[in-house]
């Protein structure tokens, strides 16, 4: 399969885009829009949505239907859009402040329902489009601007959560490994059923420069050092693991996919109608 | 359904869920809350029935996203809720006037604010339907006064939503929606209903936010999945759909948005005037008020005083020519309403101090009785 440039998937017209120099959001889409070259997606049937913030930026710059809705609530319009066009591969793009904090129990119910949507969150830890508070994903002990004396929550683990949802599929990825994120998204796009890829990306600008992480190069750093793969992640001691965090494809399971059990409803609907007449 | 006749005995709710059908609704999602919750009922038996879908989500703000987005697939879509779920759909009701995409939000009205009383009819949203969200934004609200009322009224909802791309609001009231009366179903044939402009040019010279493209007002509306990839958001907007912060292109947006409801008024206000040829003083009701109204008129005109009633049906855009014209003519005009005086301030400023106007007020869960409104009548 030849590979298209992915610039077939952008529009230019709309750059330049609005991340920040050392942002890595912009690897992350790029993860993303490969994936999609590498399913040989229909441009005319890829629908992609997001909600607020500088992840949400995303598919203004796309090629396809795309919808910037309101904050934390991509994925309830989504469900709307599959629901009502079961055949479009529908995507969301958001932020972790995004799909965590105030979109969070509509993460939790598009997992348990096991519609078919594919979620990508660019977790950067930190909330960049309002200038750096601290997140459902910001580390325990880190500094942010309404965090002025480090922060004392835990962060979630969202592939567990997404998984102990009922997600179809989930896995975790980094920007720094860009090319394992793009399989990984494509397996979580081909996946039939709600399937949910955490990107850690990085942000210099608001959670590096407060974090003594001076720039994008030592971020990325941050990520090869402390990401590991299952694999290597068994041959490591709990000690060694304390700071590590696992990448690749974490949970896959075959479950009845929601729009598809919606067809059991039509059917037993309009039996009922012709029994009816 | 099996049923022969086209005459029925129906709830307000039911009314409602079937009219919404008739009008080519095809999808509902909604989120249980008294007393609205017989609309959702209903439509999760109907809908799939017609090859429509229903979706119980997980909250008030996740349904009317849900419908916002059913809606860029080409479907007419609907929610239902009442005053506490209508609060929270408020910011997305502003996304859908921004981004002009069709949709009915129903609200069958009780008492707040709060949790206030569940099971009991009120009329305290009508200012929260239409300043709700924040911004300035179109936004076409209507009121039935009865059952049978209900049923094409909200074929009006969906027909305006449809033609004017924004979001319409639907007020019920608890009385409305869960009383029962006698409905005489219209044939589908006679029902005049209306569906969005689509685009005819080619996917590359669409620009879905040129209202010049369609009548200079409403630009025409793509379905999501059909080749026009385009994009819309939140945010205001080019011509291309595209974020702006150009102070011209802001400014042409909200004031072309706000004309919408300069535009549509003739064609969206729906006001019944009743005995007000010979009228000296008349009753500005909406809701199950307008039934009171219209009894306290019957009763007054029996006793010598010559009332008339305007029978109200669109809130917004307020229909000021309508009070303006028996403003001039009548000594006064009363305004009985189950808050605490909402309509009447329009009124008095549609009046433009030609006429007395008096507001009656009730606000302990109970509807406003003939009884209140003659007593009025006759004290002025």
């Amino acid at each position: 399969m030849a590979r298209k440039p992915i610039t077939y998937y952008l529009r230019e017209d709309k750059m330049p885009h609005i991340w920040c120099e050392g942002c890595g959001h912009g690897i992350v889409l790029s993860a993303v829009l490969r994936a999609i070259d590498s399913l040989n997606l229909d441009k005319n049937n890829v629908c992609v949505v997001s909600g607020i913030g500088c992840a949400s930026r995303a598919p203004g710059y796309l090629d396809f239907d795309t919808l910037h809705t309101t904050h934390g609530r991509a994925l309830a319009f989504a469900t709307g859009i599959k629901m009502m066009k079961p055949n479009l591969d529908v995507i969301v793009l958001a932020g972790d402040g995004d799909l965590a904090a105030i979109g969070g129990n509509h993460l939790i119910h598009a997992a348990r329902r096991n519609i078919d949507i594919t979620t990508i969150c660019f977790n950067n830890s930190i909330y960049g489009m309002t200038s750096g508070q601290y997140s459902p994903m910001t580390p325990t002990g880190k500094m942010a601007t309404t965090a002025p004396y480090g922060h004392i929550e835990e962060p979630f683990d969202l592939c567990e959560l997404v998984f102990a949802a009922g997600a179809s599929f989930v896995g975790r990825g980094t920007a720094y490994h860009a090319a394992p994120l793009s399989r990984l998204i494509a397996k979580a796009i081909a996946q039939d059923g709600f399937a949910f890829v955490e990107a850690v990306s990085q942000c210099p600008t608001y959670f590096g420069r407060r974090n003594k992480m001076r720039n994008a190069l030592v971020m990325l750093d941050w990520q090869k050092e402390h990401a590991v793969t299952k694999k290597a992640a068994s041959r490591l001691s709990p000690d060694e693991l304390e700071d590590k965090f696992i990448i690749g494809e974490l949970g896959t399971r075959a479950r009845p996919e929601y729009t598809k059990r919606y067809e059991s409803i039509i059917e037993a609907a309009t039996k009922e109608t012709d029994d009816d007449v | 359904m099996g049923n022969k006749t086209s005459i029925r005995l129906m709830q307000g709710n039911e009314a409602c869920a079937e009219g919404a059908v008739a009008a080519g609704m095809r999808f509902f999602a909604g989120y249980p809350i008294t007393p609205s919750t017989e609309i959702a009922e209903e439509l999760a038996f109907i809908l799939p029935k017609v090859g429509g879908k229903f979706i119980q989500m997980e909250d008030e703000i996740a349904s009317i996203s849900a419908i916002i987005g059913a809606s860029l697939t080409g479907a007419k879509s609907m929610t239902a809720t009442s005053g506490p779920g209508f609060s929270l759909k408020q910011e997305s009701i502003g996304f859908a006037a921004i981004a002009e995409v069709p949709c009915v939000i129903v609200n069958v009205m009780r008492v707040g604010p709060s949790t206030g009383v569940p099971t009991a009819p009120s009329q305290a949203d009508v200012m929260q339907a239409r300043w709700g969200t924040h911004g300035d934004h179109p936004v076409v609200v209507l009121c039935p006064t009865s059952v049978a009322e209900t049923y094409t009224l909200i074929v009006e909802a969906f027909n305006i939503s449809e033609r004017w791309r924004i979001p319409v609001i639907f007020l019920m009231d608890e009385v409305i929606g869960h009383m029962r009366e006698k409905v005489a179903i219209p044939d589908p044939g006679e029902l005049n209903i209306v569906n969005r402009a689509r685009p005819r040019c080619k996917p590359e010279d669409y620009l879905p936010f040129d209202a010049d493209a369609g009548d200079g007002v409403v630009p025409p509306m793509a379905d999501f999945g059909t080749g026009y990839r385009y994009h819309l958001t939140g945010l205001t907007h080019d011509r291309t759909g595209f974020p702006t912060t150009k102070r011209p292109e802001v400014d042409a947006l909200i004031r072309r948005l706000d004309s919408k409801m300069d535009k549509a008024k003739q064609e969206v206000t729906f006001v019944d005037e009743v005995l007000t040829e010979d009228a000296d003083i008349a009753v500005f009701a909406y809701g199950i008020t307008a039934r009171a109204g219209a009894r306290a008129v019957r009763d007054a005109r029996a006793s010598g005083v010559s009332a008339g009633l305007l029978k109200v049906k669109t809130l917004w855009p307020f229909p000021e020519e309508h009070v303006e014209r028996i403003a001039s003519k009548v000594r006064a005009i009363v305004v009985p309403e189950m808050n605490m005086g909402q309509l009447v301030r329009e009124v008095e400023r549609a009046s433009k101090g030609k006429t007395k106007v008096i507001s009656l007020t009730r606000v302990d869960a109970e509807p406003i009785s003939p009884q209140q409104i003659l007593s009025a009548l006759k004290e002025v």
